[in-house]
């Protein structure tokens, strides 16, 4: 009975915030406005999978894909290190790495405009070493690297906070029963890790896909992802229809991604997921 | 519940907890509200007020001014349109006010509260956008045209031509503007930039795809940047933000083609979902009392249609055609229209022009 009381906001919340806007997106998109009257219609989603957008969408899917593998490779030995040694003020650095996710999104974007332009800091200092220029503002390597930079801390707690949680002596079993630093690594850590690592994965890959800041600022707009496509449809072309459309299908791709990742990984213990 | 605890231990919780204390202190250093009993809600383009104006209208007339800033006339719309915000000012471009009005969206003013409408000049009056003069009243006015460094560009420039200049490769900066580009595409093949001709728009993508290559990127707001700090040879912006970037970096000039332009009209409207109406129209009559509209004039530098502030302005400024042309040098100018029904097409236009990757 009081438990069911306490289940109370949690459910308002999901119905509004959750429930509510996703049926809003699920109306506009499968239906159009004819003649002045609504109704159903499978238009907007079939124009989803014209090549063109198709197209956009494949190259949203291989840049967040390869934004996910490069902080899966920079942030799990970083969690590894902030659970291996003993620091004494551990949560400070953990701090630092979430600082960075209090300042706007959009002013630390716009930083790395300024840093990594043809005339900026990091170019100035690489010529002041007489050391040879470094262009990849407006490419795939700038996206990259700012989709890196924004989600890097997404994919470096969820890792901590399991490894964080591992049983210290069974570290110390292993140790003792011979196995070589790699081994333990191997055979113990790892594995453990996993329910976190795939969290971080999702919680990465997600925004990675849908982000569309990063693209324009640091691609120049001309490298136009699924989420610039969206907000293209919400805010230019007024196109509600189309633009729920793409989410929805974004949303069922990502959904199913989850899943399977979910899956894989067994057992559901740990992570932030 | 052992979970909790380990999460808690984990240092993780720790940070966080840190993190929200240290929010808490210095967030709410802001927000406070004067004791004032009426408030009007203004909704302007992004740096484009002399923020001291705001603060003398509110001691003037003890109304307290909430300001919020966009920075395209469409996510504006969108934004009045989803409610939300009662805003009683806005300031949106002439394309976008006609399909306010002819949405509905717009209160008419009562000219007789705006005493101050008198200084506006003729020229400026009796647009397609608002023929009866009924719901708008001029902020600024520009052109859209080609700012370009002097020391990376050695011809003179009187063309649209030149961003398709291989010259130039790399160093051109377009507007992430699907009317804005389309629309200086259009006008540099002759046509109408309100053209709705499929082949007439078939051609401007064309023209925009093969000059794809040709750019540095699609800029924003950010090109004021760019172009001060000399990352780019030529760029297609405002005729004010360009008097500004030449303000900062004398190597940079400004030209309008001979091929025409946009010519635009940034005005004050009330939307219809504004709760305080009265207000609003005090504020609009404000801001075109002639030392406040000098005021703004001499902070953000766009062209004024204020007869009066453009008087006491320095005779080379004000005979400086490319800020203040005549009528006559813009005979081939033209305002935008509302293009709603063609919105899709343009969409379409500008998406195949972006997507398309080597």
């Amino acid at each position: 009975m009081r438990k069911k009381l306490l289940n109370g906001p949690y459910l308002a919340w999901m119905l509004v915030f959750a429930i509510l806007p996703l049926f809003i997106v699920v109306w506009y998109a499968l239906t159009a406005e004819i003649g002045g009257e609504r109704s159903f219609s499978a238009g907007h989603l079939a124009r989803v999978f014209e090549p063109i957008y198709l197209r956009v969408l494949w190259r949203s899917l291989k840049l967040a894909a390869v934004s996910t593998l490069l902080c899966f490779f920079l942030g799990y030995p970083a969690a590894l290190i902030l659970t291996s040694r003993q620091f004494r003020r551990r949560s400070i650095l953990v701090v630092l790495i979430v600082l960075p996710m209090w300042m706007n999104f959009l002013a630390r974007t716009y930083a790395w405009l300024t840093l990594l332009e043809k005339n900026g800091v990091v170019n100035s200092v690489l010529s002041f070493l007489h050391l040879p220029a470094f262009n990849i503002l407006y490419t795939d390597a700038a996206v990259i690297l700012g989709m890196v930079y924004n989600f890097l801390p997404f994919m470096i707690l969820p890792i901590y906070s399991v490894l964080y949680k591992i049983d210290h002596s069974l570290i110390e079993a292993a140790e003792d029963l011979g196995a070589t630093p790699l081994v333990t690594f191997r055979r113990v850590i790892f594995p453990q890790s996993l329910a976190g690592a795939l969290s971080g994965v999702v919680m990465v890959f997600m925004p990675a896909m849908t982000t569309f800041v990063i693209p324009r600022l640091l691609g120049g707009g001309q490298y136009t992802l699924i989420g610039n496509l969206i907000e293209q449809q919400f805010l230019t072309t007024y196109d509600w229809g189309f633009g729920s459309a793409l989410s929805l299908f974004l949303m069922a791709l990502l959904l199913v991604t989850g899943a399977l990742l979910m899956r894989s990984r067994g057992d559901g213990e740990g992570g932030l997921w | 519940m052992k979970k909790n605890r380990a999460f808690q231990k984990s240092g993780v919780f720790r940070a966080l907890l840190l993190a929200a204390l240290l929010a808490a202190v210095l967030l709410p250093l802001s927000a406070c509200g004067g004791g004032y009993t009426e408030t009007v809600i203004v909704y302007n383009w992004g740096d484009y007020i002399d923020q001291s104006v705001l603060r003398d209208f509110e001691r003037e007339y003890g109304i307290h001014v909430i300001y919020e800033e966009f920075d395209t006339n469409e996510s504006m719309y969108a934004k009045i349109k989803a409610g939300g915000t009662a805003y009683d000012v806005a300031i949106p471009s002439d394309y976008m006010i006609k399909r306010m009005i002819d949405e509905g969206g717009l209160v008419k003013i009562d000219m007789d509260n705006i005493p101050n409408y008198l200084h506006i000049e003729d020229r400026f009056k009796n647009l397609s956008y608002d023929p009866q003069n009924e719901y708008s009243v001029p902020f600024f006015w520009g052109t859209v045209g080609i700012l370009f460094n002097k020391t990376m560009v050695d011809e003179p420039v009187d063309s649209w031509e030149i961003l398709w200049d291989e010259k130039y490769a790399k160093e051109i900066f377009m507007l992430d503007s699907q009317r804005d580009s389309i629309g200086i595409t259009l006008k540099l093949l002759g046509y109408s930039l309100n053209s709705d001709d499929a082949d007439e728009l078939e051609a401007a993508k064309a023209k925009l795809i093969e000059q794809r290559p040709l750019a540095q990127a699609y800029v924003g707001d950010e090109v004021k940047d760019k172009m001060i700090a000399g990352e780019g040879a030529i760029a297609v912006v405002w005729s004010g933000d360009a008097l500004n970037m030449m303000l900062e970096n004398e190597d940079l000039d400004f030209a309008l083609p001979r091929e025409g332009t946009n010519i635009w009209t940034d005005a004050m409207v009330i939307p219809t979902t504004s709760r305080n109406p009265e207000a609003a129209e005090k504020f609009i009559n404000y801001m075109c009392e002639t030392e406040i509209a000098a005021r703004n004039c001499d902070y953000i530098n766009y062209s004024t249609p204020h007869r009066e502030v453009l008087a006491a302005l320095p005779e080379e400024l004000k005979e400086d055609i490319r800020f203040y042309p005549g009528e006559n040098d813009l005979v081939m100018s033209e305002y935008f229209e509302d293009l709603s029904a063609m919105l899709p097409v343009y969409d379409r236009i500008w998406t195949e022009v972006k997507a398309v990757y080597e």
